[in-house]
């Protein structure tokens, strides 16, 4: 029985998905395409705080609006990641820092994705979709942009992960990538389950004995396993599933005549409750990111130079702490570009400042993502400006591509 | 109690969860929509897979020609996979659930099992042609077809039983083996307390001697068929009534008065009860349904709609924990999709409840004790995040909730699920939801 087994598994093209154990790509799937640009878009779902990832410790208001989530300025014990001398990564984000000092990591603050909703369905849909309409999309905009790449029978896009995701989804095939098996849930949702379960006699106790029991193994495997750590995160969904995920991912983008464009996601950044500042559930979820980011550009070897991370979620989180010591949902957040390809090392965009929010509780939106995606999506793939504005986000021909993202 | 609820119990606990539409369709007749049920045919189509006799040809003559076993073996996994898909497709995509819920109550009943290697292939078969053709007939009829598939037959060892007096006995010096006489006796028909003896046990295994499985060198090979050789001559005397040496008849006649038999009537309506009221049903709601068995010979359509009339059926919702393949079914019922071939096996097994796999004759436990372990629970709530994370598209989860329950889930559940950070967050979690892990 497959258990912990990798399945790569072939979708579309009118052939049942076919869920074969494969240790490799198996290369007849995959021609060679032209170029060797990789482009790896990273779904943040769940509203990520872009305050908490990039703090504007130089704005006048931040102190104050930010309270007990403010972060300590760099040199502090625990204090956060000098970027510029307004703003500073968050700690737990450390992987990624040494790829702002060498010039691969840029930050586009305040971004937002052109819809006023605080609806994580909604927003996620149009995040992918690149269209303003709520329901009845099918495709989404990394697959539209396929088109034209994608030449023959080869798959050029990859899903990385559980199924593909909306902004994959479209008339162009793509390949997906899971680990197969069961997976171990993860920590937010067993929460949630087991407040559900809270006032259940019968399924409540079962429940609670047996995250107790299974914590219990999980000490155990830790202390007797060196490396046990990073295997128990492989094909869960907590902070830790995500590195093997971008090892896998790296991997198969790096494979001769293997998939160049690769969606994958990452949950857990609705922080409601309890979100921490320098320490806590937000600074866990940053950790798993930061390595999973770092373990993606190691996988990927000497095609690290020629590839393009872009992070984008579907909106921000208040600006002030709520009544459970977390965020509420929001408006802006931000994104980061990372790779080889990069012309980073700085903070593009401008900085809308927390003296006047939007709604009296959000950062305001300064730069629209699909302004950063047309630019990746044009300098780097090569597309069509006139494709892009008609095609692939055909409702927003006044967003300009945001010019000089990326090394000439 | 509301309309709506009772549309929900309708379809939760007399088929698996409504698929998307369904409880408008039930509307505010939920009686009458599992009753029109009993009246049709089953959605379920058998396409390519295989009649029993042949699966069973093909094992004999693996078994004369070795070099047959590799390809054999592949050809019975194929099988296996393809009647779990059909039976999980009809289940999860029909708009006969009622027949598919009587079906899988019928064949846990009647339990063939892979857990004896030899059955591996037939299983489905058994299912397909022993229960399903009589789940809305008499019980009689599913009895005899169940005792006379060749999958019983091998899986309780009858095909190999020989009366010690018969003259192939007498010649090979072999004898009885009792392991279907004592099933059919303390399983299918009067129950362990239905008042047999181990006597009666070893009269009814000698009664059913002959009845075995046509070899290859008496085709047609892989049927049933009553061999006189191995009958055990003589008269027999079982459950006080003798019955005269009569070969093939004798069997015929005691299945006759066993599906009869008051116990009987009493033993099926205890395991109707507590599979669609509750793990421990009422006394007086279990003799109202044997009375109807009892009254109409063992008709099984009455004998459902004496379930449906029984109040207690619709008046406590959620009473019973879903079996893992009550929940799988009903997970992807609601959203409207079938889980790719291989998959549903994979999360079944992982849930301790492999089709066509009981761990014993007496089939799966239906009762939340059996089902409900700390650890069990944990998978459950894992696999329903793995089930929202690998659905190809994720359907609204609002929608969802109010497709499969209406207005009938309770506040908390409501707003975990509508403040979910995703879609497939917050169908995992309505998934998992107490009410949702019952029916």
């Amino acid at each position: 029985m497959t258990t912990r087994r990798d399945v790569l598994r072939l979708l579309g093209g009118g052939i049942a998905a076919c869920a074969c154990a494969a240790t490799g790509l198996p290369s007849a799937a995959f021609a060679d395409i032209p170029g060797s640009r990789r482009l790896v878009v990273v779904l943040q779902r769940g509203a990520m705080d872009g305050l908490a990832a990039v703090a504007p410790l130089g704005d006048p208001n931040y102190a104050a609006l930010r309270g007990t989530l403010a972060l300590k300025p760099p040199g502090e014990t625990d204090g956060a990641l000098a970027l510029t001398r307004d703003f500073a990564l968050h700690p737990s984000l450390a992987a990624i820092h040494p790829y702002y000092g060498k010039g691969e990591l840029l930050v586009v603050h305040a971004t937002g994705n052109g819809y006023q909703t605080r609806s994580h369905f909604d927003a996620q849909d149009m995040m992918e979709s690149g269209l303003s309409a709520k329901h009845g999309v099918t495709d989404g905009w990394l697959n539209r942009a396929l088109a034209p790449l994608q030449q023959g029978k080869e798959r050029l896009g990859l899903a990385v992960g559980g199924a593909t995701p909306l902004i994959l989804r479209g008339a162009v095939p793509v390949a997906s990538y899971e680990p197969a098996g069961f997976h171990e849930a993860a920590p937010g949702f067993i929460e949630a389950v087991a407040q559900l379960y809270a006032g259940d006699t019968l399924l409540g106790p079962a429940l609670r004995e047996g995250l107790k029991a299974q914590s219990f193994s999980d000490g155990v495997l830790a202390a007797d396993m060196s490396g046990g750590d990073a295997m128990k995160g492989a094909g869960g969904f907590g902070p830790k599933a995500f590195k093997p995920l971008c090892e896998a991912a790296g991997k198969l983008l790096a494979a001769e005549g293997g998939p160049r464009i690769a969606a994958m996601d990452m949950g857990g950044w609705d922080t409601h409750v309890a979100q921490g500042a320098e320490s806590g559930r937000l600074a866990g979820n940053f950790q798993g990111f930061a390595e999973g980011l770092d373990a993606l550009a190691q996988s990927l070897g000497p095609a690290w130079r020629e590839t393009v991370v872009v992070s984008v979620t579907e909106f921000g989180r208040t600006v002030r702490v709520n009544g459970t010591n977390g965020t509420d949902h929001g408006t802006a957040s931000l994104m980061l570009v990372m790779g080889g390809a990069v012309k980073g090392g700085r903070i593009a965009g401008d900085w809308p400042g927390l003296g006047r929010l939007q709604d009296d509780r959000d950062l305001r939106v300064a730069t629209d993502s699909r302004g950063v995606m047309k630019a990746i999506l044009r300098d780097h793939l090569g597309l069509d400006g006139q494709y892009l504005a008609s095609r692939v986000f055909p409702e927003t021909a006044q967003i300009k591509p945001m010019d000089g993202l990326l090394r000439a | 109690m509301s309309t709506s609820m009772a549309a929900v119990i309708a379809a939760t606990r007399f088929g698996f969860a409504p698929k998307p539409g369904e409880l408008a369709h039930i509307g505010g007749d939920p009686r009458g929509w599992v009753a029109a049920q009993l009246d049709r045919r089953s959605d379920f189509a058998s396409g390519s897979l295989p009649p029993s006799p042949e699966t069973v040809a093909a094992m004999l003559e693996a078994r004369r020609d070795k070099e047959e076993k590799p390809q054999l073996k592949e050809r019975l996994k194929a099988t296996y996979l393809g009647e779990i898909d059909a039976r999980m497709r009809t289940a999860i995509l029909g708009d006969t659930p009622v027949l598919e819920r009587l079906t899988q109550f019928w064949s846990n009943h009647f339990t063939v099992s892979g857990m004896r290697p030899f059955v591996r292939g037939v299983t489905g078969a058994f299912e397909r042609e022993a229960i399903r053709p009589h789940v809305t007939g008499r019980f009689l009829d599913m009895l005899m077809a169940a005792t006379q598939h060749p999958t019983m037959l091998l899986y309780l060892d009858n095909a190999q039983s020989f009366g010690p007096d018969s003259p192939a006995g007498r010649r090979q010096n072999k004898g009885i083996n009792e392991n279907l006489g004592r099933e059919l006796l303390e399983l299918h028909t009067l129950g362990v307390d239905g008042g047999y003896t181990q006597a009666d046990v070893e009269a009814l295994a000698r009664i059913l001697t002959g009845w075995t499985v046509a070899p290859l060198r008496d085709p047609p090979a892989g049927r049933f068929r009553f061999f006189p050789q191995i009958h055990e001559p003589g008269d027999k005397r079982l459950l006080g009534r003798t019955y005269p040496e009569g070969g093939m008849e004798e069997g015929v006649a005691a299945l006759r008065d066993l599906a009869a038999h008051p116990a009987t009537a009493r033993h099926i309506a205890t395991q109707l009860a507590r599979h669609f009221i509750s793990d421990t049903p009422p006394a007086d709601a279990v003799e109202r349904i044997a009375r109807t068995f009892r009254n109409t010979g063992g008709d099984l359509k009455q004998v459902t709609l004496a379930v449906l009339r029984e109040d207690a059926v619709w008046r406590e919702p959620f009473a019973k924990v879903r079996t893992p393949t009550e929940l799988v079914i009903s997970a992807y019922r609601a959203v409207g999709t079938v889980p790719e071939p291989g998959l549903a096996f994979m999360a079944l097994k992982k849930l301790d409840q492999p089709p066509f796999f009981a761990p014993s004759p007496a089939g799966w436990p239906d009762v939340a004790s059996a089902w409900v372990s700390p650890e069990s629970v944990v998978r459950r709530t894992e696999w329903c995040q793995t089930f929202a994370e690998r659905l190809a598209d994720s359907p609204d989860p609002v929608e969802v909730m109010a497709n499969s329950f209406g207005e009938a889930l309770p506040e908390d559940v409501q707003r975990a699920v509508k403040r979910a950070p995703d879609k497939r967050a917050g169908l995992a979690l309505l998934i998992a939801s107490p009410q949702f892990q019952r029916r």
